[in-house]
């Protein structure tokens, strides 16, 4: 079902424009050039370096650092320490009131007192060049105490060690959900499979470290910062509050950003500390994460062990799942999110494509001396998909049910809605049954299965795994707002007609390189009714765009389209308030068509629009005395109904294992997915790609190893493996469309999908190529080592 | 033997003669000493290819090689290649295939993937992921980019 | 992360290298591809005075056939290995295993000679070396000598060369009409180090088993190699190799793949 887009009047004969167009993006122009600008490419007069030193401990109390050698090097500026920084940049607690009972000491941006992980910064120095300042933090000398380290998320639990002793235990975070009639469930069930399940902490490793530029004038007391963020709005409300700078004084600017995935939504100390030292010293100030310290800073994140059971009939009905999800955090919740989300989402969404009624979850964040983990794209979606999806398979298993079979008797009917599931998230319309049927059909499921079949017999084992999945997409203040958080859940875009006709988009929604500037053209041109050469992009500049969210959650699309489309329409409307005017014609025989005023019937050129903007901007004398043209329009939009939009997706992955080594090979990805409305078919699908195989490398590759004392063994591109091009396989994918209709552009969110889904499905794949052979893995990354050990092969 | 050396050598077609350190490596080199941003640094040790440029010729990894080794030698980035147009066909493909999100890795990924489309003659999609298997792209899945590169070469 | 401060000497000659070297002692490194010096000095995981670049020295450069031998420059490229014919044509082990190494932008840089003379012990050419029976000439200012590959690799990232020494070039006898060659290695993704690797090579005296990322150095499989049946061989190979575990594969996971890869060897050069 396509979304029914009232973009122009009703009864004329104009279509969806650009909507559901694959229009390549301008802003991809610059960047194939190597004209792009990223923060490391900016250049300023006087610009000061900032390297850190890092504590080589896991847990350690900072006894004395002597900066004497350090500061008489060639270059050297400043050096700083925890509490000089502290006097200019207070500490945070990343809390929310919504998580109740979520707990967190302060912190600060260079740690004062304590180093709580390997790779947290202890001191700065700030240098002519990054050369120069990292040859001086070599000479700074450092005396350190030891404290006990916990590394383990069983002994955290159990609080053998604390590692906050205000805080009495190392629980950050606990929740417990209980649909009652749980245990009833588990009693008539004729089948019970239980499993417990690892996930491996891995990181974003976005091409581009993570950097900042801080620019303080002490003659305005105002602060420039050129970031390399996702929520700039976010980030200026939280420089203004903690470097005491007042909000409207505070600019922040998104220029390239280089990927970012959720890595670059937080608040980071190091770089709050970068903006504090460009303060202290009054000049530009530029930190630029290198390799390493991104492994040992960026935030981590999907370190958990779930234990699930699954209650269900021998007919193959699910009645119940009961859940409990231990999860490893860092030793400070992550401001201001907070750690707490993840393992929140895992209960929120475990089961959440199936209909039974039965639920209990409980979770457990726990600290450890392990560097800090948050929110990465998807957040806890990976892990309640792989797991829901991996007990499936085993109730499908134990029942000699065919998978696919299994799901189809427990997905929520797509006639069911609305629907409430058991954990109490609301779901507006999917289409989990369409979405399985185009999957099957797609992938032509009968003819894998044979082909698996035949090829089991000369010792071929091939696997099909699927993994049935919903994610949260466009949320409402739901997620952060309501809990105290100062992040904004709606965004605004302004139009502006420019004189000659074009027109220019100013949106709070930000850009990564998913093609949020495309996409916002393309509505624009849409709903103005201009044609997309026409239309100019701006985002990621607080002093510019209105007020809002920036990008997390997949809500680019549903949320700053929206604000766009509004704003479109209305401008649209004044434009043709003016043109009426100027051809003194009546506005509702009017339509605005190829950049020109129209006969809204027969499609008659009256006016180009570059004479609108002529007249409205240059020649107002000309027209009634009563009249003030507004080319310049502003719409916000917030999702109101629910509180998160929901979208459904299926994937499939085909595999080839090799039982001599261990070693799996991608044969092919398939995803359904709908997320309402789509605007760019070839962006979309290229975002769901991306995520594909992001989830693939969590599924076969990336793992942040740790040895018992804290210290990251891997930490380098070479020793951490991320997924390359020889190894991934081509990924098919396929689209239906329900809208929301919270909004006039119906679209949902679609940016995690791929991550979310492809997990679960490789595990499936993994899993169901290791049936014949008795073995079956469930700790992620799924490498020889953990396969051959399954085949008790070593 | 000193630390810092004069060098003087061509980029992009011009001659350029700088006093440069012995340790500043080749991309930080182009980056901060002359203004040639289009070349990234993405890990410093060799592995994630943001940083290949050409040096006679031959692709190379801009942070393994010193500056002072490209004494008297030839180099290429991306805004030499765009200027004299040798990089067209590859960044049309790239356009319209979107083989690009973010853009970091794309002037690494345009200059391994042209070492191969000069070769002449096709590639199968393996050999295609073969050769660029050693450019790191965290946004597009890589699909995107073997398809705009089969493209040109079929193409041809 | 940005390397320290170190001088740098380009000698025109060998002999002018030599000196330097000498003079340096260990504060002097040779800089020939870099690709594998270079990340270290980047991650300040060394901290020399000198760089001695012996890339200004053609005497190094060149691959030359000469009666049964083809003799390798050090400072031959690992591209200008892969496209060379005589290579392919003489040496077939080496031809299959060069594409295995890195990728074609480090291949441009990366030397045979700085391959063996760094001796990592997951790298191809020194198991390749072992396989082929190569032997190494080092120069130093006291002469030149050839040191045998079965005695080239010492331990851990040590090798014959003694302080002052530059190996020049590696010669190798060239494949005769019944020789069999097979090259196998075993990574998670294309162009990494090893998890396990073999060079096998089957010659009128007899199979030598070279298996690479099995030990601190290439190890040749000996008692594994003298076997008559393939069982028998396996069997033996856990006398031959004791490979240490590595980050993700325990040691009886290296010693499973080292059998695999004997297997498919074995079967491949039995045909």
């Amino acid at each position: 079902m396509r979304a029914e887009l009232p973009l122009h009047a009703p009864g004329t004969q104009l279509d969806r424009g650009y909507i559901g167009q694959s229009t390549p993006r301008a802003n991809a122009q610059r960047l194939l050039q190597g004209r792009g600008a990223y923060v490391d490419d900016l250049r300023f007069p006087r610009l000061a370096h900032v390297a850190f030193l890092r504590s080589p401990y896991a847990h350690a109390r900072i006894k004395k650092l002597d900066f004497a050698k350090a500061a008489k090097q060639k270059g050297v500026i400043a050096v700083f320490d925890g509490p000089t920084v502290a006097e200019y940049c207070t500490p945070w607690v990343a809390v929310l009131s919504h998580l109740k009972g979520i707990k967190s000491p302060p912190q600060h941006a260079i740690a004062v007192g304590r180093a709580c992980w390997q790779g947290e910064a202890v001191a700065a120095v700030v240098a002519e060049s990054r050369t120069q300042a990292e040859d001086a933090a070599q000479l700074i000398e450092a005396q350190w105490e030891e404290l006990p380290v916990v590394t383990d998320m069983e002994a955290a639990l159990r609080g053998d060690v604390v590692i906050h002793e205000d805080l009495k235990d190392n629980v950050c975070f606990s929740r417990s959900l209980d649909t009652g009639g749980v245990d009833d469930a588990f009693a008539k069930a004729d089948v019970v499979v239980e499993e417990t399940y690892h996930f491996g902490r891995h990181t974003g490793v976005c091409l581009e470290g993570r950097s900042i530029l801080a620019d303080y004038n002490a003659a305005e007391h105002s602060l420039t910062v050129y970031h390399s963020t996702q929520a700039p709005h976010m980030m200026q409300d939280i420089f203004a509050r903690h470097l005491n700078i007042p909000e409207a004084n505070v600019r922040v600017i998104c220029k390239d950003v280089g990927g970012s995935f959720g890595i670059k939504v937080h608040v980071y100390p190091d770089e709050m500390a970068t903006a504090a030292i460009s303060v202290i010293l009054r000049r530009p100030v530029k930190f630029a994460a290198d390799r390493l310290e991104s492994f040992l800073s960026d935030i981590h994140a999907r370190e958990h062990r779930v234990k699930v059971r699954l209650a269900a009939r021998k007919t193959g009905e699910i009645l119940a799942f009961d859940l409990d999800d231990l999860t490893a955090i860092g030793p400070y919740s992550v401001y201001p999110r907070t750690s707490g989300i993840e393992g929140n989402q895992v209960v929120n969404l475990t089961g959440g494509p199936y209909k039974h009624q039965q639920y209990r979850a409980k979770m457990n964040v726990v600290f450890t001396n392990k560097n800090v983990t948050c929110q990465y794209r998807a957040v806890g979606h990976p892990i309640a998909v792989a797991l829901t999806e991996a007990i499936v398979d085993r109730a499908a298993q134990e029942l000699k049910m065919d998978p696919a079979e299994f799901r189809r008797k427990n997905l929520i009917p797509d006639d069911a809605y609305p629907y409430t599931f058991p954990s109490g998230l609301k779901f507006e319309k999917l289409s989990h049954h369409a979405a399985l049927d185009l999957l099957l059909k797609k992938m032509e499921y009968p003819a894998l299965r044979a082909e698996q079949s035949r090829l089991r017999k000369d010792g071929i084992y091939r696997g099909i795994g699927l993994a049935a999945m919903i994610e949260v997409t466009n949320p409402s203040p739901a997620f952060y707002g309501v809990g105290g958080a100062r992040i904004s859940a709606q965004d605004g875009a302004t139009l502006r007609l420019e004189p000659s006709g074009m027109v220019t988009v100013m949106c709070s929604v930000t850009e990564q390189g998913q093609g949020t500037e495309g996409i916002f053209a393309q509505i624009a041109a849409s709903a103005v009714g201009v044609t997309v050469d026409k239309v100019k992009v701006i985002t990621g500049d607080t002093g510019i765009t209105p007020y809002g969210g920036g990008t997390w959650a997949s809500r680019g699309a549903g949320i700053g389209g929206e604000a766009v489309l509004l704003a479109g329409r209305a401008l649209r409307a004044n434009i043709l308030d003016l043109a009426a005017r100027i051809l003194s014609l009546d506005k509702g025989e009017l339509d605005i068509l190829n950049n020109e005023v129209v006969n809204r019937l027969t499609l008659e050129s009256k006016l180009p629009l570059s004479e609108v903007g002529r007249v409205g901007y240059f020649r107002p004398d000309t027209l009634p005395m009563d009249f003030q043209s507004e080319l310049t329009v502003t719409r916000h939009y917030t999702p109101r109904q629910y509180g998160f939009t929901f979208t459904n997706g299926i994937q499939a992955s085909y595999v080839e294992l090799d039982p001599d080594t261990g070693m799996v090979k991608l044969l092919k990805h398939w995803c359904v997915e709908d997320a309402g409305t789509i605007i760019n078919p070839l962006l979309v699908d290229e975002q769901i790609r991306g995520g594909v195989v992001q989830g693939i490398g969590a599924a076969l590759f990336e793992e942040c190893v740790y040895g018992p004392d804290g210290q990251l063994l891997n930490g380098n591109m070479a020793d951490y493996l991320v997924p390359m091009a020889g190894e991934m396989p081509d990924i098919f994918c396929f689209h239906l469309e329900t809208p929301t209709k919270q909004s006039q552009l119906g679209a949902k969110g679609v940016g995690e999908a791929g991550t979310a889904g492809a997990p679960g499905a490789v595990m499936n794949a993994i899993n169901d190529a290791l049936a014949p052979l008795g073995a079956r893995v469930t700790a992620m990354p799924f490498t020889p080592e953990r396969i051959l050990s399954a085949l008790k092969k070593v | 033997m000193e630390r810092d050396l004069e060098i003087t050598l061509t980029v992009n077609g011009s001659e350029v003669t700088r006093r440069v350190a012995a340790r500043v490596h080749l991309v930080d080199f182009l980056r901060e000493e002359l203004g040639l941003t289009g070349s990234h640094v993405g890990c410093e040790h060799g592995v994630c290819g943001a940083c290949t440029v050409r040096v006679d010729g031959d692709i190379v990894r801009g942070c393994l090689m010193l500056a002072v080794q490209a004494n008297g030698r030839k180099v290429e980035t991306i805004e030499g290649l765009t200027d004299s147009r040798e990089l067209a066909a590859l960044q049309k493909a790239f356009y319209e295939r979107n083989a690009l999100q973010c853009g970091f890795c794309t002037p690494g990924m345009l200059m391994a993937a042209q070492d191969l489309v000069r070769k002449g003659g096709k590639a199968s999609r393996e050999e295609i992921r073969a050769h660029i298997s050693g450019n790191y792209c965290r946004c597009t899945g890589y699909q995107a980019i073997v398809d705009a590169i089969e493209k040109v070469m079929n193409e041809r | 992360m940005k390397a320290p401060a170190f001088a740098y000497a380009k000698p025109r000659s060998l002999a002018e290298a030599l000196e330097l070297l000498e003079r340096h002692g260990e504060g002097a490194r040779i800089l020939a591809g870099g690709q594998s010096l270079v990340p270290t000095l980047n991650m300040r995981l060394s901290s020399p005075e000198l760089l001695v670049d012996i890339n200004g020295l053609d005497e190094l450069r060149g691959i030359a056939l000469s009666g049964g031998t083809l003799r390798i420059g050090a400072l031959t490229t690992h591209s200008q290995v892969e496209r060379s014919a005589e290579v392919r044509k003489h040496l077939p082990l080496l031809a299959e295993a060069v594409p295995h190494i890195a990728h074609v932008a480090i291949r441009n840089r990366g030397t045979i000679g700085g391959s063996l003379s760094l001796a990592d012990p997951a790298a191809e050419y020194p198991a390749c070396a072992l396989a082929l029976s190569a032997v190494m000439t080092l120069k130093g200012k006291a002469g030149e000598r050839k040191v045998k590959a079965e005695q080239f690799f010492k331990a851990l990232f040590e090798t014959e060369l003694k302080p002052g020494e530059v190996l020049t070039a590696v010669e190798f006898p060239v494949r005769q009409a019944a020789d069999r060659s097979h090259f196998q290695e075993l990574t998670r993704r294309h162009g990494d180090y090893a998890i396990v690797g073999l060079a096998a090579h089957r010659n009128a005296e007899g199979l030598r088993l070279a298996y690479f990322g099995a030990g601190a150095t290439p190890v040749l499989a000996r008692q594994a190699a003298a076997k008559r049946t393939l069982e028998e061989a396996k069997a033996a190979l856990e006398k031959d190799l004791e490979p240490p575990a590595d980050l993700y594969h325990s040691a009886a996971t290296k010693m499973h793949l080292a059998k695999v890869l004997l297997e498919r060897a074995w079967n491949a050069i039995s045909k």
